[in-house]
């Protein structure tokens, strides 16, 4: 079988598609396992034993199950346990946001805890509250020193929207699956698969290298 | 009047007594020089000050307030006590500058502009004018020093804790540090400085404590117990230091 490069475009608008689910996916998803990252990493670094203990078990829970084991969880037997029933969609997202946020939650504990403690005694010292010295302080600086990792996290959720096939989501290697079976272009498709994924990560990356180079990291 | 005051104060670190019930009164416009070996408490004494460390029996009472009280007194309580710390701590993410006028904007709630006037008064008192908008990276151990004096002048307090503001910069750099502290003492500010240095202990302290096993051992003016010291601890620690 020769490969004609030609097809690709009729599959074009299908494949974009797909692709589009794939970033809405991990947009939200992102944003949301963001902010619950942020609120489970303070609570980890700055909770009493309660509040570190809930964000403990949850990222315990998260980081050691796959994330397929967590979405067919979200959407086969989260309806069985509690009688709620999720589309494939939310049931993505839903995932990227828990399992973003257990990675992302370690991520901002590591980055709060790295900030030199003298810099929380200045403040403190001043007669600031601790929040204050929390949110002018430690804040800034720490997310200085959150962006790298947080772009690896953003990247890897982005990639793991793939595994979403298995719900049936129609993300881009879930459309890529389906032109396939139908003409058995493996080499055309999924090197157009690749192609858009690739654009997808390096659009982040560079994004973020930005982000780095106008901030400068201390 | 007297602005600090501890009464048969304790701070324990497990079973440790750190501070073993101290007694001590110091009055406006004393400079107070604190010395003593290591682990004998002198840091922390300093530190409950300012409810850095908090402490675990007895009173403190600084400029009327008990240390002992809730958060919003011991932000009351702080803002009357400026610290300088050994390792300088300024905000490596904000300029000479922005770290001088931070605690009027942040603390005392002053505008942006008023602030910043105020951070280059004082930036000038420490010499240190032309580096406003140098960030703390691109200054020597004894200018970030001199900064850090300044931000904690900028809240106005009444008294000023030097944590060994000079130990942890090369000699060469030492004095520039010392005749800014100098200068304030000469103004009339009330300082408790725990330090080795035993010349500016004897030219510009008013008082010097030794201290020992979370006890004050010796206390009285600098020049007369530094030259004869009434306790063999003392002039062995002495030695030690010179």
């Amino acid at each position: 079988m020769t490969t004609d490069w030609s097809i690709v475009l009729d599959f074009l608008p299908q494949l974009l598609a797909g692709a589009k689910v794939t970033l809405i996916i991990a947009l939200l998803g992102i944003a949301g396992g963001s902010v619950l990252g942020v609120v489970a990493g303070l609570m980890r670094a700055f909770g009493g034993t309660l509040l570190n203990g809930i964000a403990f078990a949850y990222v315990e829970v998260i980081r050691g199950t796959p994330i397929v084991v967590q979405v067919m969880f979200l959407y086969f037997a989260l309806p069985v346990l509690a009688g709620l029933r999720i589309d494939p969609m939310g049931a993505a997202i839903l995932a990227i946001v828990l399992n973003a946020g257990a990675y992302i939650a370690e991520i901002v504990r590591g980055a709060v805890l790295s900030i030199n403690k003298g810099l929380t005694e200045a403040g403190l010292a001043m007669g600031l509250p601790y929040w204050k010295v929390l949110l002018h302080i430690v804040g800034p600086l720490a997310f200085r020193r959150l962006i790298p990792p947080l772009g690896n996290q953003f990247i890897v959720s982005l990639k793991d929207t793939s595994l979403f096939i298995v719900i049936g989501v129609g993300e881009l290697t879930r459309t890529g699956q389906e032109i396939m079976s139908a003409n058995f272009r493996a080499v055309e498709i999924w090197t157009a698969v690749a192609v858009l994924y690739l654009l997808m990560t390096g659009s982040l990356t560079l994004l973020l290298r930005v982000m780095e180079k106008r901030m400068r990291i201390l | 009047m007297s602005i600090i005051q501890f009464k048969r104060t304790f701070k324990h670190f497990g079973d440790l007594a750190v501070l073993d019930g101290v007694d001590l009164t110091i009055e406006e416009g004393e400079v107070v020089v604190l010395i003593g070996p290591s682990g004998s408490g002198k840091s922390t004494l300093l530190r409950c000050i300012n409810g850095l460390e908090r402490i675990t029996g007895g009173d403190l009472i600084v400029d009327g307030l008990s240390v002992a009280g809730g958060p919003r007194q011991l932000r009351q309580i702080r803002q009357e006590a400026g610290m300088v710390f050994q390792q300088f701590n300024l905000f490596p993410q904000l300029t000479a500058l922005d770290n001088v006028a931070f605690g009027p904007r942040r603390v005392r709630g002053a505008s942006k502009a008023e602030a910043e006037v105020q951070a280059l008064d004082l930036l000038a008192k420490v010499g240190l004018r032309d580096k406003a908008h140098s960030f703390p990276s691109a200054l020597s151990g004894g200018q970030q020093q001199r900064v850090a004096i300044a931000r904690a002048l900028a809240i106005k307090p009444k008294v000023m804790l030097f944590d060994e503001p000079t130990s942890a910069l090369d000699p060469e750099l030492k004095q520039e540090v010392l005749n800014v502290m100098r200068g304030l003492a000469e103004e009339g500010m009330t300082m408790v400085v725990v330090t080795h240095e035993m010349a500016f202990a004897k030219q510009v302290g008013t008082r010097l404590i030794f201290m020992e096993h979370g006890h004050i051992a010796v206390d009285g003016d600098p020049r007369e117990v530094i030259d004869t010291p009434p306790n063999e601890r003392m002039k062995d620690f002495l030695r030690h230091v010179e």
